[in-house]
């Protein structure tokens, strides 16, 4: 046990307790936390800074608007109804299609209008909150995503993970949705993660709930090597993301549309650190080094440059 | 970040709190161990009313010395007022007056009480005069009717009194005792019926009142039961028991008619006790003598509190213990649990209804609310309102069980009104929406882990030698406090973190 504690200090891998108290604890202040607990704040401040964001269609903050919820969606087809400060990807609904009163999501499935009511109340009174405080509910544009993972996605959208310290983007995954997480792209709900290597933005291997996979579980399809398009722009958006929230250690999701490219989704200020399992990486040796060096990068595009020249893959053999 | 700060902190606080259990303990003699079997009692009795504006007078009963009773201390807490104490018959009076008083009055009478293991024989007592029973018409021809009934059947003075008492306590009373008890079925007015039977009969006898010594009970009743003078001497009888006999922990208090307390120049008269295991002798006299060394420090310690306060610390006082176990838990071994201080919560609702059975009512209790909690899911309720549903539902489920338990004679249901039923609600709301988003099986993981640690803080916080050092030596805490800073700080890795990133354990290319 000691013997494993010790070969995992050593490849570098760190732990709960160690990510809490000496980054999140000692780098992310409270008071920037509900700027990234709040889905829609995050989504103001990152258009004042030009960062692209999913568009947004409407929004409803209290019970009596959710009558407005038709007006909001019009003649869309298809949707995303999203909770402010949901956690986890809770209570998230893709629609992708309508038929009368009812709504096609993304799984599948088929809810009516007092369904989809009944939801946004359940939502707004704190149901998928944190805290079970009150919410507010998104109702955004649905990303068209980007074919570039369609063989390696089992419905949902797949997003990119970026976990920026002090500005530098450290380590990167993709999260691909499964049969098994519901279309989600939450690792864990049974989404896999394959790492990204920084410098080139290539997939490396994934992680499936605790284990090291490298094909996709349900389109059997190996999930190495395929190159993130413009990943360059996603390494600036995470760079620039710690002057948009000021947390030191956070986690960037970003999502790929067919059209108008990268997309900020949402950031978040505890991320997981299943990330190490899809690198097969531990990360502190790398945050050690942005903490040492940090003083030296003065702009984003010096964060990017020291990130990618610093950050190879260097997977720890099974 | 460094962590100099810290651990001076946490090193400051361990060696204060160290500092004065080592005193205590060694110095003073304090005991660091609980006293195995308590033959004393410490009984307080609490009496306020509120005075007329003017002269002011409390009659209050207190116990005397008799076998195999011995009060060792007693005092009167009665600032302003004059005592006296007297014997009057074979009670014995305290009785309080004052020139002029105003608003609510509080008076406190305590004593410790020692009983013997050693029984004198029964005194042989002087013949009591005979007092006439005072029964109405129909009262006196149903007495005379359960007389008539009771008399074939009797041996001797001792079986009629058995007897008597046999019809009397029966669970569904004859119309002649039903007559008699009129309504009422106190333990009280069962005793007054039955000597008053007696006394028509022949036989001379007297309620007893007094209270129940147990290991504590912060709102005690007084109890009663019956003397009947047959043979020369005076004879106990308990209905209470299966046999009739006075249990050993009975402390007779007053004999006759007449209440605890009565004021005269008040009104609205309220008396109250509480009855503690009384800290052993040990610690009496560690105390005593502590004292004449250093009267500061004791006098400012958890013992100077009245007795019902000691009680509530006594239990307020192990719950770090708990909360230190669950960070354990959590932040060194990585367990999950729902919410926070939730298994701790639980723990300490088990110190009202014991493990075994708060487990059945917790598991009893939350099925039927997730039950309701699944139906209410399609009515499309709003959070509030069906919160507000799952706890009248928790609640009722609460009595029902109450209830059917007391029916099948089953004492511990009843504990469950202290349960703590919003704790039971919000377990329920929690669970249902884990079971939404995380199935079934991830929802009984997480609700049998909680129980689990809550059953194991449960033991860590009832255990007598962690409730004796935690009242008597609370300084200890201190050291807890410390202990809780340190793993505020700890940054190594959980646990359950090793299996969890085990495949990272490999050689780094």
């Amino acid at each position: 046990m000691l013997g494993l504690a010790r070969q995992l200090w050593r490849n570098g891998v760190v732990g709960i307790n160690k990510r809490n108290a000496d980054y999140i604890l000692v780098h992310n202040r409270r008071k920037f936390f509900p700027l990234v607990d709040d889905k829609l704040l995050t989504k103001e401040i990152a258009e004042k800074v030009g960062i692209n964001v999913p568009t947004l269609y409407g929004k409803i903050e209290f019970p009596h608007e959710v009558r407005s919820f038709s007006s909001i969606i019009a003649n869309r087809a298809d949707f995303v109804v999203k909770p402010a400060q949901g956690s986890g990807g809770d209570g998230i609904l893709v629609v992708v299609g309508r038929m009368g009163e009812y709504f096609r999501l993304a799984d599948g499935s088929m809810i009516n209008e007092r369904d989809m009511a009944f939801h946004l109340n359940n939502a707004l009174a704190g149901t998928f909150s944190l805290g079970g405080q009150p919410d507010k509910v998104l109702v955004e544009y649905r990303v068209d995503f980007d074919p570039i993972f369609a063989d390696i996605t089992y419905r949902g959208v797949p997003d990119i993970r970026i976990v920026v310290f002090l500005g530098v983007p450290v380590m990167a995954m993709v999260r691909l949705p499964t049969r098994m997480s519901r279309g989600k792209a939450n690792l864990h709900q049974g989404a896999i993660g394959a790492g990204v290597a920084i410098p080139t933005g290539r997939t490396l291997t994934a992680v499936l709930k605790n284990s090291v996979v490298s094909e996709h579980p349900d389109t059997n399809n190996p999930v190495m090597d395929v190159e993130i398009p413009s990943w360059d722009v996603l390494l600036d958006m995470a760079a620039r993301s710690c002057d948009l929230t000021h947390l030191g250690y956070q986690g960037i999701d970003i999502v790929l549309d067919k059209v108008r490219g990268p997309l900020l989704l949402e950031l978040n200020a505890r991320p997981g650190l299943n990330i190490q399992i899809a690198n097969r990486e531990g990360l502190r040796h790398r945050l050690e080094l942005v903490e040492a060096r940090v003083g030296d990068l003065k702009s984003a595009s010096d964060r990017v440059e020291f990130a990618k020249t610093n950050f190879s893959p260097k997977p720890i053999s099974g | 970040m460094n962590n100099r700060h810290l651990y001076i902190l946490a090193a400051v606080l361990s060696i204060i709190g160290a500092g004065v259990f080592l005193y205590k303990a060694y110095w003073l003699d304090l005991p660091l161990h609980p006293e195995g079997k308590v033959e004393n009692w410490e009984v307080q009795t609490k009496v306020t009313f509120d005075a007329r504006d003017g002269p002011a007078k409390v009659v209050l009963f207190i116990p005397r010395n008799e076998a195999p009773f011995t009060i060792v201390d007693q005092n009167f807490v009665s600032e302003g007022y004059g005592l006296t104490t007297a014997s009057k018959g074979v009670n014995r009076r305290a009785m309080f007056s004052i020139r002029s008083a105003t608003g609510v009055q509080t008076l406190y009478y305590r004593f410790i009480v020692n009983r013997s293991t050693f029984r004198g024989p029964t005194a042989a007592a002087p013949e009591p005069e005979y007092t006439k029973p005072s029964f109405d018409e129909m009262r006196l021809a149903a007495a005379q009717g359960i007389i008539r009934n009771i008399t074939p059947e009797s041996a001797d003075d001792d079986t009629f009194v058995r007897l008597l008492l046999k019809r009397l306590t029966a669970p569904v009373p004859d119309d002649n005792t039903a007559v008699l008890l009129g309504g009422s079925s106190t333990m009280l007015r069962r005793v007054r019926v039955a000597r008053q039977i007696l006394a028509l009969a022949g036989i001379r006898a007297r309620t007893v009142s007094g209270v129940q010594l147990v290991k504590a009970n912060k709102k005690a009743a007084l109890t009663h039961w019956l003397e009947a003078y047959i043979g020369g001497s005076w004879q106990g009888y308990a209905p209470q028991t299966e046999t009739y006999a006075v249990p050993a922990n009975f402390l007779p208090w007053w004999r006759g008619t007449g209440t605890l307390a009565f004021v005269d120049g008040g009104m609205f008269l309220k008396t109250s006790l509480s009855v503690a295991a009384a800290s052993a002798p040990a610690l009496r006299t560690a105390l005593v003598v502590g004292k004449a060394k250093d009267r500061s420090l004791l006098d400012f310690s958890m013992f100077t509190l009245p007795l019902n306060t000691q009680l509530v610390y006594k239990i307020i006082l192990t719950v770090p213990l708990g909360v230190f176990f669950l960070t354990i838990l959590r932040n060194v071994i990585g367990l999950r649990t729902m919410g926070t201080f939730m298994p701790i919560l639980i723990a300490i609702a088990f110190r009202e209804t014991q493990v075994l059975w708060g487990v059945i009512l917790f598991s009893a209790v939350i099925s039927i609310g997730l039950l309701a909690r699944l139906y209410l899911e399609n009515l499309r309720l709003l959070v509030v309102p069906r919160l507000s549903c799952v706890l009248i539902i928790v609640v009722l489920s609460m009595a029902a069980i109450s209830v059917i338990s007391n029916q099948l004679g089953l004492q511990r249901g009843l504990s469950v009104s202290l349960f703590p039923m919003v704790i039971l609600t919000m377990t329920v709301e929690r669970m249902s929406i884990i079971w939404d988003e995380r199935g079934a099986g991830e929802m009984l993981r997480q609700g049998l882990g909680s129980i689990i640690i809550a059953i194991i803080a449960y033991f860590i916080m009832v255990n007598p030698y962690a409730e004796h050092m935690a009242l008597i030596f609370p300084e200890l805490l201190l050291i807890l406090l410390a202990g809780n800073l340190l793993i505020g700080r700890y940054s190594g890795f959980r646990l359950l973190d090793l299996p969890r990133f085990r495949v990272l354990a490999g050689r780094s290319s």
